[in-house]
């Protein structure tokens, strides 16, 4: 049965219960069954889905480490033993004093100051391991978490010249919601349509056919959801945008209100963003207070938007819009079989338009700017601009508003970049080029990148990466079809197998055929994509792979000494 | 509004159905069969979980069960990356969990054993994960078998005590996924709900206490009066020996029970006719303890559990040709796997700590230079050495054995019929 039900209390519920205690008890599941008439069940089903809940405590200082490439080639290891050393808490675990949780996490949308982690949701970068243990001993001399916190960069590195520039120029609040008022809600989508603007998430989708068919959509009330989960590993774009220029969201998604007839808004933030809220909820604030969001907003017809804010519970598949509407709704994050599109049914069965941060930002510079500015700029296939963040091995890391059209080896110039070897677009479940690709071109029609550029020169080893990618993809499976939650898994092992020397030629068919099956059967575009760059990387780069592997005679790679280091242990002890 | 019939066609053969059927049910109306584990007409939205059904729908893959009958669509059902598809859903399915079916009480009326049969599954081309997974007694009326459960979703949809509350639910995510039950619901159930619970299953993961069969269901090879009829070997035919010189052949048991060496004797009297083919070198039949010439083909029981077993593998693979692995335990490991998700140490614990010793004190467990050494867990053969060929069974059926032998060794024709395949 399709279940629309609202049970959207659910999370904030369970947020309650794991920032007062640190871990959410036997005792908080049955409350919150009972007070929302759940299978006790359902309420730990929904506890365990998501990274950020616990069971058991988590340490009164919880640390996320994050694990993700750009962490691991910038000296993850070091800052780890670090951290286990003045912490006590060995990894994924609290020490013994119950002070300090220490614990992975997937990329936390800080990788041009990596290595970053958060303690207790507050940020902290440019990691060393000195760092660390002052950190630690700061905060057990009681000094607040919030003080010690650093300031996180929002750098823009780089944004067109001669006002040919989109979302990174002066900004007057208020400006496009001024337009606004004298448009009616089809004008708003007319004026986007002519921009030719497609989604600027990774999927590409046209917004204003997206708009038009909810808009077209019988049912009411109708709702306008903000993605705000950037979990690709790479992406930190939204966060900068979230940052520097919140004025623009909001102004979008009363633009995206407006249009599609929607009085609600909803931003799903990432909880590893929790500590952008007081600055979202101030600008939220502001444009309340200017009568640009509640009731009667100057329009065309009457019309009352207003926003809230919803944070996630960490689980990089909520990225995927109808995860992100099963989490809005107080369930686990996992995508559906589309039998209805959220245009359609959506939040809670009513028509949802999910459209991106810098989706949203980019609807109002249009309407700011007008249309046929916003045409002049980029390719006549791929108009406009589009934010890049990135990061790696390069002098300058950080975001880089480009206008569609430019090629790789201009981005890598800008970025000073040496020695680069290997490109990932668009994050684990885009596409990795070599350095001999940096003719091509960001546009919809070669790379359509999603925003997340990684960067690595010759010197790193391109299959740490990719297994860093495929456990990415092993932790962040939601589970449901057999393709993705076993695949991804059994990827990884045969990758970890290789790793250390004994594989075989065979076993890189095996992971190209594999691969494509989890491509073919996967239940939703994270099993689809998740072999992806593995299966690239096997095709531009057969004479590395192949250095890795020997086809020594007709034994396998057994090694018969680890295998009895179990048993001659046991037989040791006295 | 009437429904309107409108035209398709799977596999360029036409095919009509209600507008918005369930793609399914419209192929099965039209004498199409497409395989699936999770689908189930009367739930809707179909669960789209178990990805078996897969079709392709004018050249986009989609699973079938979400698909709707539209007009003039094209359907692939059979094509060889598809039926090669469906078949790899469920060797993995069987390489995720662990499914021991000779000690499975739903053995004989088990869709994943049923399917995996109709696909003709023999070695699942996935190692075996062997991730430690529970069995939960705690439910008042049911036992809950986490090594068999594939997570269909059938029993979190289906099941609900006082007609409201889920009894299952999904906990956990990724690899770590499980179905686990609310207690405090399941004591809800009443008998016949609970009952329920068991049928709606497609595996032996939903068990209720006291009500498993006291026979064993379906038609098990063995199961059949007349067992004696079913076991009727077809005399070894004698090919012509070219050259003159008979083959030779080695066998040997590592980690198994010698049940695959009994089946291959069970051709009885056709033993006579074999010798007149071949040699037997280093085997337990002959009793040769070493290999004095090269062997054309090398027989395979069980896996390697030790390393006796190994050096004994390696050597094999050193002096056969071909080699050939068969029954369960040398594909994969087996029975002898069970032992896989416990740490050694604590089977060396439970057979010499806790049980009764005439040591005084404490345990012992045994150790010596001419003992072989037990390994980490259990291996497959392929995992050790390259494997040529594999017969799956538990064991295997003696004419399935002999027809694979015969077409290795003199290239018979070869074909083997569903109940020499089907060895429950």
């Amino acid at each position: 049965m399709l279940d629309f039900t609202d049970h959207s209390p659910l999370l904030d519920l369970l947020w309650t219960a794991q920032d007062a205690h640190g871990y959410i008890s036997d005792q908080d599941i049955n409350e919150i069954a009972n007070k929302l008439d759940l299978s006790a069940i359902d309420v730990e089903g929904v506890c365990s889905f998501y990274h950020f809940f616990h069971r058991q405590p988590a340490g009164k200082y919880t640390i996320y480490l994050n694990t993700s490439i750009l962490s691991e080639i910038n000296g993850m290891a070091e800052v780890q033993k670090a951290f286990e050393s003045a912490t006590g808490a060995s990894w994924n675990s609290v020490d013994r004093t119950g002070l300090f949780g220490l614990f992975g996490t997937s990329c936390i949308g800080l990788s041009d100051q990596e290595p970053a982690a958060l303690i207790n949701f507050m940020p902290f970068t440019r990691l060393t391991p000195e760092k660390v243990s002052q950190i630690i001993g700061a905060i057990r001399q009681g000094i607040p978490v919030g003080q010690l916190a650093d300031p996180v960069d929002n750098i823009v590195r780089y944004s067109p010249l001669d006002d040919r520039s989109v979302i990174f120029r002066e900004l007057a609040p208020g400006k496009s919601l001024q337009k606004m008022s004298l448009l009616t809600p089809e004008e708003v989508i007319e004026e986007i349509r002519a921009s030719q603007l497609h989604g600027m998430g990774g999927a590409f989708f046209p917004v204003a056919q997206k708009w038009e068919s909810c808009r077209r959509q019988a049912s009411s009330p109708k709702y306008l959801v903000c993605n705000a989960d950037e979990g690709e590993p790479g992406t930190f774009k939204d966060r900068a945008l979230m940052t520097r220029m919140p004025e623009l969201l909001i102004e979008g998604m009363v633009l995206g209100g407006y249009a599609i007839g929607a009085a609600q808004g909803i931003i799903y933030l990432r909880a590893e963003y929790r500590y952008l809220l007081p600055r979202l909820e101030a600008a939220i604030a502001t444009y309340r207070q200017m009568g640009w969001l509640g009731r009667d907003i100057p329009a065309k017809s009457p019309f009352h938007f207003d926003i809230r804010v919803q944070i996630g519970a960490g689980a990089y598949v909520c990225g995927e819009e109808t995860a992100l509407l099963e989490s809005l709704m107080g369930k686990r994050g996992e995508p559906t079989t589309k039998v209805y599109f959220p245009v359609e049914r959506g939040y809670l069965g009513l028509p949802t338009v999910v459209n991106n941060v810098e989706t949203l930002a980019t609807v109002a510079r249009i309407v700011e700017l007008g249309a046929r500015h916003y045409r002049s700029l980029g390719t006549p296939a791929s108009p406009g601009t589009r934010l890049l963040s990135v990061a790696g091995d390069c002098r300058y890391p950080g975001i880089y508003e480009i206008e569609w059209g430019l090629s790789v080896g201009e981005l890598l110039e800008l970025a000073g970049a040496e020695e680069t070897a290997y490109l990932q677009i668009s994050g684990p479940s885009g596409t990795g080029i070599s350095a001999q690709e940096k003719h091509r071109r960001f546009c919809l029609e070669d790379l359509r990148c999603g925003g997340s550029v990684m960067i690595f020169n010759s010197k790193r080893d391109l299959l740490k990466i990719l297994i860093n990618f495929t456990a990415f993809f092993r932790e962040e499976s939601c589970g449901v079809c057999t393709p993705c939650r076993a695949g991804n898994f059994i990827l990884s092992r045969k990758l970890d197998l290789i790793a250390r020397g004994l594989g075989r030629s065979s076993d890189l068919g095996e992971i190209k055929q594999w691969g494509q099956l989890m491509a073919l059967s996967s239940r939703c575009g994270l099993g689809k994509t998740a072999a992806g760059t593995l299966l690239q990387a096997l095709e531009k780069f057969p004479v590395y792979f192949q250095k890795l592997v020997h086809d020594k005679g007709r034994e396998k790679g057994f090694d018969l000494d680890r295998a009895l280091d179990d048993y001659r242990e046991a037989i040791e002890l006295p | 509004m009437a429904e309107r019939i409108v035209p398709f066609t799977i596999d360029g053969k036409k095919c009509e159905a209600p507008e918005g059927q369930n793609l399914v049910k419209a192929a099965e109306a039209n004498g199409i069969k497409i395989p699936s584990l999770c689908y189930f007409e009367h739930i809707d939205p179909p669960l789209g979980t178990c990805r078996v059904c897969m079709v392709s729908g004018d050249g986009k893959y989609t699973a079938a069960c979400t698909m709707k009958v539209k007009e003039g669509m094209n359907i692939t059902v059979n094509d060889p990356a598809l039926d090669d598809a469906r078949k790899a859903m469920v060797e993995m399915m069987f390489a995720e969990g662990n499914h021991f079916c000779p000690a499975c009480e739903k053995s004989g009326d088990c869709d994943l054993q049923g399917l995996g049969y109709q696909l003709g599954v023999s070695a699942s081309r996935f190692p075996h994960l062997f991730l430690d997974k529970r069995i939960d007694y705690r439910p008042k009326r049911i036992i809950v078998d986490h090594n068999r459960c594939i997570l269909c979703r059938r029993c979190v949809e289906e099941v609900k005590a006082e007609g409201k509350y889920p009894v299952f639910g999904y906990q956990e995510r990724g690899v770590h996924t499980s179905v686990q039950v609310d207690y405090e619901k399941e004591a809800r159930l009443t008998d016949a709900e609970a009952i329920q619970a068991m049928h709606i299953c497609p595996v032996g993961a939903i068990l209720v206490r006291g009500k498993s069969q006291p026979r064993p269901r379906g038609e098990r090879k063995y199961d059949l009066q007349d067992a004696e009829a079913i076991i009727q070997q077809e005399p070894v035919a004698k090919p012509p020996i070219p050259g003159g010189h008979k083959k030779v052949i080695a066998t040997t048991s590592l980690a198994g029970c010698f049940g695959c060496h009994m089946s291959l004797l069970d051709i009885d009297e056709g033993l006579l006719d074999v010798i007149e083919l071949v040699e037997i070198s280093k085997s337990p039949l002959t009793d040769f303890k070493k290999f004095d010439r090269r062997c054309d083909v090398g027989i395979i029981e069980g896996g390697c559990c030790n390393n006796e077993n190994v050096e004994v593998l390696r050597e094999f693979r050193a002096n056969c040709d071909i080699l050939v692995a068969i029954g369960e335990c040398a594909i994969w490991g087996g029975l002898p796997a069970m032992r896989n998700f416990l740490p050694l140490e604590e089977c060396l614990d439970e057979a010499y700590g806790h049980a009764t010793s005439d040591v005084a004190d404490g345990k012992v467990i045994p150790h010596d230079e001419d003992l072989p050494e037990l390994l980490d867990r259990v291996y497959g053969c392929n995992e050790v050495v390259e494997i040529d060929y594999y017969i799956p069974g538990c064991p295997p059926d003696a004419s399935h054995i002999w027809k694979v032998l015969k077409n290795i060794l003199f290239g018979s024709d070869y074909s083997v019929i569903h109940s020499e395949f089907k060895y429950d």
